[in-house]
């Protein structure tokens, strides 16, 4: 089973066999390669109804909703991992989210587009217009996107919210994932997109 | 009748040709043989031969030892329960799909109505290579208590008095509905279902059992339900119930015995709840502002208008296939439903712990059961934990929209049973 490689990232944070939230599930493609290759006990929120719908068609378990609205109903802890790929940036309030995902999950899995991407920053330093990249392919007035930042934005928000990251890649071009620590000013330069591995250092750990 | 025991056939029934057609359809003595499975608690016990027939089912009859508890407190006994089968029981007991009526409903799921002589009313999702495929599951489905199509409802004689029971009859609950299918379950051996489906109030049958007996149900699929019934619900079955109290030929309940049936109330009952069925593009669609029959107004009160039409049609029909009293007693039912209420109000209570996968379904027109009334019970399930699916399927047909040709609806649930199959260890065909 074939999955894009940023989800095979994410994938290889995930261990056998565990609790699995994913939001904002698309088609269902990692929930079903993690139920397949790791036996992961998987559900999945998905935005729209025709991906819902078609989760269901085969036969994973998804229910309509949003990350801004939807996880309030969701018990503490009930999950082991709460995957939120490429969809943070496109919440109303992503610190809320971020608090709700490490009360839900002991750990969660964040993938975002990075803004601090060379091409990005270009565009804007010598044409002095918003970026249209392949992770940012909407024009300003059409795209999703109302909470873009950096690596670094990234890493800053997670330190004054006193959120553990355990462990912290950067996507480049190829989709090939590299690891980094701390503000490494490459991840930031080179990364098209950051994949976090996220807990709260309070939590109890099974 | 103080044991358990088959009947053979129908005595006693409200509809004049109704008793004679549930002979016609073959509640033979030889097929009340077939029907006496053996006690599922024998440990000796063979298993239930059922299913041989896709015509197979019949009425089991509980003595007073086996007496239905009911919500109100009365002790019910005897108590028949009809159903229908369809598919074969395999040999691990795991492929059974127990399928809950909606109140006008029977246990005809997939085969003719003996008394309207009409397909079976989900045919296009049970039967063979269907979503509820009777080629790999063994489906059930039995008419509820309160009934009039063969289970002990309010036209069936009282046994105190001999008579029938009339307003005597207990006040049923969709919880007792529920009992009185475990009690069947029991009766054929299968102590945990791989799936309970159904919509509208077997939609809330659906809820009761996963709630009831969560460990009995692997796989839940509510449809175009709710966990309560609405005030709005609540009015309309109210007007229904008035308008067969308000016809004289309803004698206080007591028809039976004045050789009377309150046709006319039962008539407008069901056409005042079958537009609560449709949409309002769906009865634009059909009828618009047509006439019938005629090319201009007629000036008076005849049917000018198609829906009238239509609608008095439904309303005539209705009356001869059901019972008045019966519908008075079932819609009570749906009215008491109110499953948070019986947890402190607290609705994700009713399925704490809960090892059921759900699959709640709703459509965008249904205005009786719309979509904020089933995301209530998702929300909740997500609380307690539970594995739920929730579609919405996008549709302009109404609350029928449940019994009718949606083919999303069937590609999602096909998919789900199969999952819930596959998980099970149940084998493809």
């Amino acid at each position: 089973m074939m999955i894009r490689a940023d989800l095979m990232a994410i994938a290889e944070m995930v261990s056998p066999g565990a609790r699995v939230l994913d939001i904002g599930c698309g088609d269902g493609a990692l929930l079903r390669y993690l139920g397949a290759a790791k036996g992961t006990d998987g559900r999945g929120i998905e935005l729209s109804q025709a991906g819902v719908n078609s989760c269901v068609a085969q036969g994973l378990s998804v229910v309509q909703g949003d990350a801004d609205t939807d996880l309030k109903d969701y018990p503490t802890q009930g999950f082991d991992f709460v995957i939120l790929s490429q969809t943070l940036q496109a919440t109303h309030r992503p610190r809320n989210v971020l608090d709700d995902l490490l009360r839900i999950g002991r750990h969660a899995i964040v993938s975002f587009p990075n803004f601090g991407h060379w091409r990005v920053r270009l565009n804007l330093l010598f044409n002095g217009s918003m970026p249209e990249t392949a992770r940012l392919p909407d024009p300003w007035y059409e795209t999703q996107n109302i909470h873009l930042c950096t690596l670094h934005d990234f890493i800053a928000l997670c330190t004054k919210d006193g959120i553990n990251i355990e462990t912290a890649l950067w996507v480049d071009g190829l989709g090939k994932a590299h690891r980094f620590a701390g503000h490494s000013t490459r991840a930031n330069l080179f990364g098209e997109q950051g994949i976090f591995l996220l807990s709260r250092p309070n939590a109890q750990h099974h | 009748m103080t044991h358990d025991g088959c009947i053979p056939l129908l005595d006693g029934v409200i509809s004049p040709g109704l008793s004679e057609a549930l002979q016609h359809i073959g509640f033979s003595p030889n097929m009340s043989e077939m029907l006496h499975y053996p006690a599922s608690s024998s440990p000796a016990a063979p298993p239930a031969q059922v299913g041989c027939d896709p015509a197979l089912g019949g009425i089991r009859v509980f003595g007073p030892d086996r007496a239905l508890v009911l919500d109100g407190g009365v002790s019910l006994a005897p108590v028949s329960i009809a159903f229908r089968t369809y598919g074969r029981l395999n040999s691990e007991r795991t492929n059974a799909i127990l399928v809950c009526h909606a109140l006008s409903l029977d246990q005809y799921v997939a085969s003719d109505n003996p008394i309207t002589g009409k397909p079976g009313w989900w045919t296009q999702m049970v039967g063979p290579g269907k979503p509820v495929d009777t080629d790999r599951y063994f489906v059930i489905c039995s008419n509820v208590i309160g009934g009039c199509m063969g289970s002990t409802g309010p036209s069936d004689p009282d046994p105190v008095t001999g008579d029938p029971y009339g307003l005597k009859f207990p006040v049923i609950t969709i919880a007792d509905m529920v009992r009185a299918q475990a009690l069947l379950m029991d009766d054929l051996g299968i102590g945990r279902l791989l799936a309970v489906i159904g919509g509208s109030m077997g939609g809330m049958q659906v809820l009761q059992w996963a709630s009831q007996f969560p460990h009995r149900v692997h796989a839940a699929i509510p449809i175009a339900t709710a966990a309560r019934h609405s005030a709005q619900n609540i009015a309309f079955h109210e007007v229904g119930r008035q308008a067969i109290m308000a016809d004289p030929d309803w004698h206080n309940g007591d028809y039976q015995r004045h050789g009377t049936l309150p046709r006319k109330g039962l008539a407008v009952a069901r056409m005042a709840a079958h537009i609560t069925y449709l949409s309002e593009p769906a009865l634009h669609r059909k009828f618009g502002r047509n006439l019938q029959d005629r090319e201009s107004l007629g000036f008076g009160f005849d049917a000018d208008f198609q829906v009238e039409s239509y609608l008095r049609h439904q309303g005539m029909n209705f009356v001869d296939r059901f019972d008045a009293n019966s519908y008075l007693y079932i819609t009570r039912a749906m009215d008491y439903f109110d499953l948070a209420a019986d947890h402190g109000g607290v609705l994700s209570k009713a399925f704490a712990g809960t090892p059921t996968r759900f699959c709640v379904v709703s459509f965008t027109s249904d205005w009786l059961f719309p979509s904020r009334e089933g995301r209530p019970v998702v929300h909740a399930l997500i609380a307690a934990a539970a594995n739920v699916s929730f579609v919405e399927i996008d549709s302009d047909k109404g609350h029928d929209a449940f019994l009718l040709y949606e083919p999303e609806m069937f590609r999602v649930l096909s998919g789900f049973l199969n999952a819930a199959a596959d998980q099970v260890g149940v084998k493809l065909p």
